[in-house]
């Protein structure tokens, strides 16, 4: 790691967007605890922040209880309670930060894409198509958005930039036979990996998920154990929404892991933290920009510390 | 949007509105619970607390608690402070300039810009009859601009010719000489998405600002956005000025407290929101009506409203002395009646009460309409005095008499007077259940089983 020499390299670039998702949290601990006796009062209001750090009222809670449990009614300092909260928040990341790792066995390793509309799912595809390239991978992309306008020019654009060809077919084709093409192809060539993009689509919409649930049987019929993975990708400015994201999305296209995304802006993401409490799913990485360098490993306690203001590596 | 926290404030104000009378401590209890639905609902804190502040410092304190019905003031006092929040009225865009009008869209990366530029091209010309022109600013995303020329083909209307290469401020000064050379009432320019605090692209926004001098300047923001919003739109408003924001994936189910943290932020309104991929799929914002369907309660609020202003207080205060010493008379029937139908009679009222669907069918069933509240009450008027306030002394030859009186039959007359006997048992049970809460179900017990 180094992030001395490079301002803007591997997790230099990554704290410097946790820190700034870290402020208001750490200024309201700090704010609410400067040399004070852990009354009800400031329990409450340490509840109420770990809610606006989108962490969900059971977590935030729980947090707190076992907070209280341990120094009710005593003198603490600021430091001690983003400690405490830090290390509660690494103890249920820690299961769940788990990197994506592409079976050699599986040839091609096929990882489908998933989520809503906008979070990132064309931009990660590019990301990890570098990720994997750069792991010495031969890369194949297939463009399974055949619904939003130029979004086959889009991936098309990042399988330059990788240089990963791209299997596609017009806008408005059937995003299942494209699939299929693509998974045969990738097999003819001896591919390592398939990274197979979707459109973007809302949970709540049954036709539109139905779709996905083809999408899949396509897969499966060519390889009953594909898709190897299948990855929900989350805007961290997401809120308590994320939950019905992840369940809906889990049952009907059996995802198997979450990709985090736009965490360089001041969004706290905080919401991964009851998301891992409640589903468990493996977070793979975060993405902290535009360009294909900007996916890191998602790392619990990096996170944790991050997200309460603390040094990421303390 | 916005079911969650419908549901949630619901039972909390189920809970108050069951109560006869509130103490200060009820409120304060009821207000936490509040604070935590707006909370969940991802209403950002800063705002949740102005907001219960705001609620409790009209709640307690003035005449709601000692008012006929405290749970029912409270709630009107929440969803008042929920209008104020997201503004009172519906705000259209507003393009009344020397043409061409410049709508410039900004927001964070996949907020749906693109998407609403098209939109919103596609509205103005189809409905309002304008020549609209759509120019992509975007440089940073790769495809972007093609995106919005393909989406300029679906909506039929035009888009800026693309030249590789240019920068953003140079395109908006080519859309501005196009737009002015071809006559277009409205160019609509799709801006790059852009993290509020990028620095670098956020002065780059300032700078086509100023270039194009947007008639609207609109925030193009993600309904599913949860604490963050305030920042962001904040920042978007303190760096480039905003005059409106327009909510996106509002067909999602997210809980919509950004709409309200975003509104309070900025104090800009909401003026479209997108329900859909489609490019038909745009709509106004009616606050009004959003608050109420955040409170789930039908038009409780007019209910109260109207009660407010057509029950006499005294009145009714004077009635429940009266039911309370068990001397409820058909006097009072007759005055009960009478408000009811100052309320808009059986329909009026059915309308607004909450969760009345079901009933509003036996109702139908029934055959109930405001007739019978008009023929009960002629028949009350063709009684004498005695009869009014010693129903017992109604035998046949007086019942035939008030019947021919009120141009009723018998049956009529047996009717009402069943009715009060009805009312009457009713009034017994409601007395345990605390004064306050009479006149609810005082008109209740008018509706026939
Ligand atoms: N700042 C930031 N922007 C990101 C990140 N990931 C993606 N973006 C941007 O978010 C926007 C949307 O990304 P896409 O990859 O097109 O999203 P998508 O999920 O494929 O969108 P649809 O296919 O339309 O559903 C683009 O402007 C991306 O550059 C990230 O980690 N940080
Ligand atoms: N369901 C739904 N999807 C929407 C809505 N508005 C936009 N989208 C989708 O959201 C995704 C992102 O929309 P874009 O218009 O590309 O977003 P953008 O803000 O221009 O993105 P960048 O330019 O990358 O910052 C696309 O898949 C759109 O189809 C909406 O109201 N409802
Ligand atoms: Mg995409
Ligand atoms: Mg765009």
């Amino acid at each position: 790691m180094t992030t001395e020499t490079k301002p803007k390299g591997w997790l230099g670039r990554l704290r410097a967007g946790l820190s700034r998702s870290a402020q208001s949290l750490t200024g309201g601990i700090t704010g609410l605890f400067t040399k004070r006796r852990l009354d009800d009062e400031a329990l409450e209001e340490l509840e109420e922040l770990l809610i606006a750090a989108d962490l969900g009222a059971p977590t935030a809670a729980k947090v707190t209880a076992a907070l209280a449990k341990s120094r009710y009614d005593k003198e603490v300092t600021p430091e001690e309670i983003k400690g405490f909260v830090a290390d509660e928040i690494e103890k249920t990341l820690a299961p769940v930060a788990q990197p994506l790792v592409a079976d050699p066995a599986r040839k091609p390793f096929v990882v489908l894409v998933v989520g809503v509309n906008g979070t990132g799912k064309t931009t990660t595809i590019g990301k990890l198509a570098r990720h994997f390239r750069d792991a010495g991978k031969s890369v194949m992309l297939a463009a399974g958005d055949t619904f939003r306008a130029a979004a086959i020019e889009q991936l098309q654009v990042w399988g330059e930039r990788t240089g990963a060809p791209v299997i596609a077919r017009d806008t408005g084709a059937d995003a299942a036979g494209l699939v299929y093409d693509a998974l045969t192809q990738a097999r003819k060539e001896g591919r390592d990996v398939l990274l197979i993009d979707t459109a973007g689509r809302l949970h709540n919409k049954a036709d539109l998920m139905a779709e996905l649930t083809k999408v899949v049987r396509v897969i499966h019929k060519i390889d009953d154990e594909a898709p190897h993975a299948t990855l929900l990708v989350l805007d961290a400015t997401t809120g308590q929404n994320a939950h019905r994201q992840v369940e809906i999305f889990r049952e009907i296209a059996g995802v198997t892991g979450l990709v985090v995304t736009k965490l360089d802006g001041t969004a706290r993401g905080g919401v991964v933290v009851s998301l891992a409490e409640r589903f468990g799913l493996p977070i793979h990485a975060v993405g902290v920009g535009e360009t294909a360098e900007d996916l890191r490993p998602f790392e619990a306690r990096a996170f944790a510390r991050n997200l309460t203001g603390l040094d990421a590596e303390g | 949007m916005f079911e969650t926290l419908s549901g949630r404030l619901g039972d909390v104000f189920d809970r108050l509105r069951k109560r006869g009378s509130l103490s200060e401590a009820d409120v304060t209890a009821a207000l936490r619970e509040v604070r935590v639905a707006l909370l969940e609902a991802d209403v950002a804190l800063p705002v949740v607390k102005s907001f219960v502040d705001k609620v409790r410092n009209r709640a307690v304190g003035s005449e709601v608690l000692r008012s006929v019905t405290p749970g029912q003031m409270v709630v009107k006092i929440v969803h008042d402070q929920l209008v104020e929040m997201l503004g009172a009225e519906a705000s259209d865009l507003d393009l009344e300039v020397v043409p061409p009008a410049v709508i410039m869209l900004v927001g964070l990366q996949g907020s749906g810009k693109t998407t609403t530029t098209a939109k919103i091209g596609r509205r103005l010309a189809k409905r309002d009859k304008k020549k609209v022109m759509l120019a992509s600013l975007d440089v940073q995303r790769p495809a972007a601009q093609e995106q919005l020329a393909v989406l300029g083909e679906q909506a039929e209307v035009n888009t800026l010719p693309i030249v590789k290469g240019e920068t953003p401020a140079t395109i908006a000064k080519r859309a501005m000489q196009a737009a002015r050379f071809g006559g277009y009432d409205v160019v609509l320019l799709d801006t790059a998405g852009r993290l509020h605090i990028d620095e670098a692209l956020m002065s780059e926004l300032v700078e086509v600002r100023d270039i194009s001098k947007p008639a609207e300047t609109l925030l193009v923001a993600d309904s599913l956005t949860g604490q963050d919003a305030v920042n962001i739109a904040q920042q978007f408003n303190d760096r480039i000025g905003l005059s409106g924001i327009v909510l996106t994936r509002v067909d999602g189910d997210g809980r919509g407290g950004a709409a309200l943290s975003m509104r309070a932020v900025t104090g800009c309104p909401i003026k479209l929101v997108g329900v859909g991929e489609r490019l038909d799929a745009l709509e106004g914002f009616h606050p009004d009506r959003i608050a109420s369907r955040i409170l789930g309660m039908g038009d409780v609020v007019s209910l109260v409203e109207k009660a407010a202003e057509s029950i006499e207080q005294e009145e009714a205060e004077k009635l429940a002395r009266k039911m309370q010493k068990g001397g409820f008379d058909l006097d009072d029937f007759a005055s009960q009646i009478r408000q009811m139908r100052k309320l808009g009679g059986m329909g009026g009222l059915m309308g607004m009460l909450p969760g009345v669907g079901k009933m509003k069918k036996q109702l139908a069933g029934a055959n109930v309409d405001d007739s019978i509240l008009v023929k009960t009450e002629a028949i009350i008027s063709s009684m004498t005095p005695t009869e009014r306030r010693n129903a017992k002394v109604i035998h046949a030859s007086r019942k035939r008499r008030i019947a021919a009186g009120s141009g009723t039959t018998v049956q009529d007359v047996n009717r009402v007077l069943k009715q009060y006997k009805d009312l009457s048992v009713m009034m017994k049970k409601v007395n345990k259940m605390g004064q306050k809460g009479l006149m609810r179900h005082g008109l209740q017990g008018l509706m026939p089983r």
